[in-house]
Parts: C-alpha cells; structure tokens; sequence
C-alpha cells in the first residue's frame, strides 16, 4: 500500500483530530493544573489560564483527609482484589465446562449468564436490599454491628462476583471455543482428570484473555460506585469511588481541592491504563468480536 | 487468534462426553453448579422477586408477614400521584438514549477516520479512550472542578448568556406539555451539563469498538468499491457499514442500556433538581426521604427492567442464533 499522500483532506482531518484531541484533554489538563494552585487566593481571582501566584500541594493534603482515602484506598482494595480473583476463577470455569464440552443446557447457562450481566443493577436493588438484611452474619467477621450482611464488605463482594462473571464467563467462552479441541481430547487419552485438563491444559491457553479481562475488571470493579454506595454505611466504611460525595459536603466550592480528590480517585485506573493499554483495549474488543 | 473449527472437528467434544468417568461428571457439575447459583440468587432471583414486589406494600422495617399484596396499586400510584418524579425521570433517560445514541454515532465517525493510516493515529485513539476508564462518578466531580461553576468554569466561556452555574441550575432549555400531564417537561440546564461530561466517557468507548470492527472489515472489499468508482460515502454506506452489524447490535444495546441504568454521576453531585432519573427513583423510594417504600421503588425498578427487557433479548438472541 502506498503512504498516504499530504493532500488538503488529510490536512483537514489533521486539524479536526488534533482539535477534538485538545478538547478531550482540557478538563483533565486544567484539573492537573488548578489542582496545584490555591483556589479562593489565586483561580478563582485570576482565572484558569493565568500564571499561578504559588504552587502547592496543600489541595492533596486536604483532599486526602478529607476523604479519610487511607481508610477509602484500603477499603477499596479490601473489596476489589478478592472480587477480581474469584469472578476470574468462577467465570473461567463455568466457560470450561460450557463450551468444551456439550450437554444438555451449555448455551442455556451461556445465555442466562450473558443476559444477566445486561441487567440494570437498579433492578436488583430492592429484594437483594432485604434479603442482605434478613441474612444473618456475626458482627465479629465485619465491621457493623447489625448482625446481618447488608452493610459488609462482604456483601458488596459477592455482589461484584455474581454480577461480572455474567461478562467474563461470556468472553471467556468465546475465546476457549477456538481452542482446537484436539488439545483436550489428547489430555484426555493420556489420563488427564476434568480439573488437570482445565488447570494444565485449557488455563495456561487463556492467560491473554485473563490478563485482558483482568485489567478491564480492575478498572471496572474499581470504579463501581452504585453497590458502595447502596449497601455500605455513609462515610468512610465505603470505597473510594462510593466515597466520593463527600465532597459535595462544605468542599464543595473549593474547586481546587475538588480538582485534587478527583485526580487522586481517577489516578489508579489512569496509571493502570497507561502500563496496560493493549490488554485493555483487547478486553473490550474481545466481548465484542467473536473468537 | 486460532481459526474457527470445522463442524466436524467440533462434534468431537459431544463424543468425548460417552468417555467421562464418574469424578469428572462430579467435577463438571461442580464447575456450573456453583457460579451458575450464586448468579442465580443475586442476580436473577432479585430481578424477578422485584416484579413480585411490586406488587406488594410493604414497610421494609416489618416482618414478611407484613407483606401485603396490592395488585396494581403501586403503578397506579407512580403513574399519577408520583408522576412529577416518574415522567421527568423517564424525560430524561429517553434524551439521554437519543444522547448517547448521536454520542455513538460520533464513535463510529472518528473509529472510521482513524481507520486510515492518519499520522498519529494510536496517539489520538489514546486520548480519545482515556476517560473511559474513569468513573462517572468522578467525571462528575473532574468536570464540576473545572468546566461546571459559574465563576471559572470552562463551559461559561462558551455559553451566550449570563455566566450560570451548570450543576446547580435547574432552570430549563425548552419545555413542552402532554396531554395527560399537568405540568410540563423539559431538559434542565443542570442535566445538558452533565450530557455533555457523559459524551466525553462515551464517544472513545464506542470509538474503541468499531475501531475493532472496523480491523476486521476485508481490506479488499474495500479495494473492490474504490475501483467501482465508488465515493466515500457510497463506499461507507455499501460496503463498509453492512460489514460491521454484528458491533452495530453490540453498540446499540450497550448504549441503550447505559443511557437507562445512568446513576452514578447523578447520585455522585447529589442529584441536583432536575437531574432525576429512573435510577435514581428505586433507590430514594427506599433509603431517601419518604423512605421504605418497598413496593413503590420495586414498581420503579419494573419499568427500568421493561424498557430494558426486549434490548437485552434482541441482543441475546442475535449472538446465539448464530453459535448454536
């Protein structure tokens, strides 16, 4: 194929892409900036495109306290890694056992699992709220004191898991059906056991579309904000992402400090962006173009 | 990517099913039985015990026993006595599916030009996609920091009029009546607001998809239309668009189900008047003011999963006719 040639229409779409592109990043790039600067002393008398009388970090500092984020950060993680690891292994599974093998219901339980993972979360909410609340769980393997699941990090857990294995065990199934069959039938003959063939054999082969999933689920279970909010207590028993309305609170006119908490909430996914693009883009695209 | 299999090939793993052994039957049913559960009793029960609930009245502070059955009660009362939440709500989810819909058309337009070998290409289809990965939630409060207030916000310096603050103004651009309703609807400015920091997440996450479709597409049919003498926009309408309708049924029922699910952005900036929308109603019904309306807030949910339902079996349906 021939390069493409400088021609009027090329430098046309030059100028629309690089337009749109800085649009794209002006609110991000002047909440870096304000983000460093005072609010009520400096942006808020001098404007957003104006040189800064100081820099500071004092917005991270109090965004920091203000959103307790030690306590946030750490119940975010508390929630989101073993989410991550149990709807990976689940999904995983079911999609071994659906499409490498064929039994009666296989795509019946694919398209149950499919259909879910559309279902608005708001549907759910009401009965899920009370059975949370009618199960019993002692107060010593939580933090309430309700006896019951709602208000556990646990809930907002299990939730996350029987939700996003919908998505995973969908795209997971597309990919293990294009692993030839061959594979298996070979483990197969030379004694391989169910699990050993899975964990041996089918695992190992789906580690890119692990890796991909795996960085798509980060962001996404990271960023939920409708189950911390739902079914965690105000404050800072929720996640960060949750979390986040407290700044709606006396803050909310301090634009800076405003400016500061989101970067530091959106920093993470960012940077996991940043390291794992590929794998991240390949996670979307593998919901969406079959095997 | 490993080619599709034959459908010779295929029927091995219906052979190989004679040769399983009793403790590989346990460990498969294992395998599905328990995922398959706990989907089923958080995800499919609790979708289908709202549309019992709805039905009922019930305090959520009382035991079941409490639990009394209404019949159609509960529409009745969020079709008339609640209808100021219920119609603007619904207001304003359909314009966010219209919304979303021109935001989805304006993916595919920039996935089509960064489809041909434009210098730079990968470097804007980063920044396109970045936002996709933040939160609405924090969107919310990215775009609030420097685009939404009246003082400095960004958006000021584009709009005509007086400087107004963009989350807190809930005055609307245009207004309308129906006839069955008493008071009229319309968009809020606070609402306009928060479409346009939404298309901002939306347009690169759609981009991303038909980008995808768009690799997929055979360079020679492309090839075949520019020799036809095809234009352009022949050569997109023909060839190109028909070849990309599998990412067309994803990207419509994704898009229509985002637009009908928005919460977080809304809930987030704590739903500044105007901004309601279905979402937004089950929740308050049962932990906002007036709160433990039980029934009401599952009517709520009914309508969502309603307008959703036939989205997700069009969806279903189309990737599975074609695998079984």
């Amino acid at each position: 194929m021939k390069p493409p040639r400088l021609t009027p229409a090329r430098v046309l779409l030059q100028g629309f892409l690089i337009t749109v592109a800085v649009a794209w990043l002006l609110p991000v790039a002047t909440a870096v900036y304000s983000s460093f600067r005072y609010y009520e002393a400096d942006t808020q008398v001098n404007g957003v495109f104006s040189l800064p009388t100081a820099l500071t970090l004092d917005n991270y500092r109090d965004a920091w306290a203000v959103g307790e984020m030690s306590k946030t950060f750490g119940n975010t993680a508390f929630i989101v890694l073993p989410a991550l690891f149990f709807t990976l292994l689940l999904a995983s599974v079911v999609a071994y056992a659906c499409t490498r093998y064929s039994w009666r219901f296989n795509i019946a339980f694919l398209i149950l699992f499919t259909a879910g993972n559309l279902m608005p979360q708001q549907v759910l909410f009401q009965p899920l709220f009370q059975m949370l609340k009618r199960t019993p769980w002692p107060d010593l393997l939580s933090d309430t004191d309700t006896g019951s699941l709602l208000g556990t990090k646990i809930a907002v857990i299990l939730i996350h898991v029987a939700f996003q294995i919908g998505f995973c065990t969908f795209v997971l199934a597309n990919y293990m059906k294009t692993i030839p069959t061959e594979l298996s039938e070979a483990a197969a003959i030379d004694g391989a056991s169910v699990p050993r063939q899975f964990f041996s054999v089918i695992l190992p082969l789906t580690r890119p579309a692990l890796a991909a999933l795996g960085t798509l689920e980060f962001t996404w279970l990271y960023n939920d904000f409708f189950w911390g909010a739902v079914l965690l207590n105000q404050g800072n028993e929720r996640p960060i992402t949750s979390s986040i309305a407290v700044l709606n609170g006396q803050y909310a006119t301090d634009f800076n400090l405003i400016a500061a908490a989101s970067i530091v909430i959106a920093l993470p996914t960012l940077i996991v962006y940043l390291a794992l693009q590929r794998h991240f883009i390949a996670g979307l695209t593998l919901g969406s173009t079959k095997g | 990517m490993a080619t599709r299999l034959p459908a010779a090939k295929r029927r091995g793993a219906a052979r190989k099913k004679l040769s399983l052994n009793r403790s590989d039957r346990i460990w498969l049913v294992a395998m599905v039985a328990f995922p398959a559960a706990l989907h089923l009793l958080l995800v499919w029960i609790p979708a289908l015990l709202t549309v019992v609930l709805s039905f009922t009245k019930w305090n959520n502070l009382d035991p079941f026993s409490a639990i009394e059955y209404v019949a159609t009660e509960n529409y009745r009362i969020i079709f008339t006595i609640f209808d100021t939440n219920l119609f603007p709500a619904m207001f304003n989810n359909f314009v966010l599916v219209i919304w979303l819909t021109i935001c989805s058309a304006i993916g595919m337009l920039l996935a089509y030009l960064l489809d041909k070998e434009v210098a730079g290409s990968r470097i804007y289809q980063s920044i396109y996609y970045f936002p996709v990965v933040l939160s609405l939630a924090v969107v919310g409060f990215i775009w609030r920091s420097t685009m939404f207030s009246r003082d400095r916000g960004l958006l000021n310096m584009v709009w005509p009029g007086e400087p107004i603050d963009w989350v807190g103004d809930g005055q609307k651009l245009f207004e309308f009546s129906l006839p069955f309703l008493d008071f009229p609807l319309g968009l809020s400015r606070n609402f306009a607001a928060l479409l346009v920091a939404m298309a901002w997440r939306h347009i690169g996450y759609i981009m991303v998809m038909y980008l995808a479709g768009l690799k997929a597409v055979d360079n020679s049919l492309k090839e075949a239309a520019a020799i036809d003498g095809c234009n352009e926009w022949q050569s997109f309408r023909q060839v190109i668009f028909p070849s990309l309708k599998p990412i067309n049924v994803i990207v419509i029922v994704i898009t229509v189900i985002e637009a009908l699910r928005a919460y977080d952005i809304v809930a987030a900036l704590n739903e500044p008047r105007g901004t309601e929308v279905l979402g937004t109603l089950v929740t308050n019904a049962l932990l906002g003011e007036g709160a433990g309306r039980v029934g009401v807030g599952s009517a709520y949910g009914v309508v969502l999963l309603v307008l959703c339902i036939g989205f997700i079996i069009w969806y279903v349906a189309d990737h599975y006719r074609k695998t079984a």
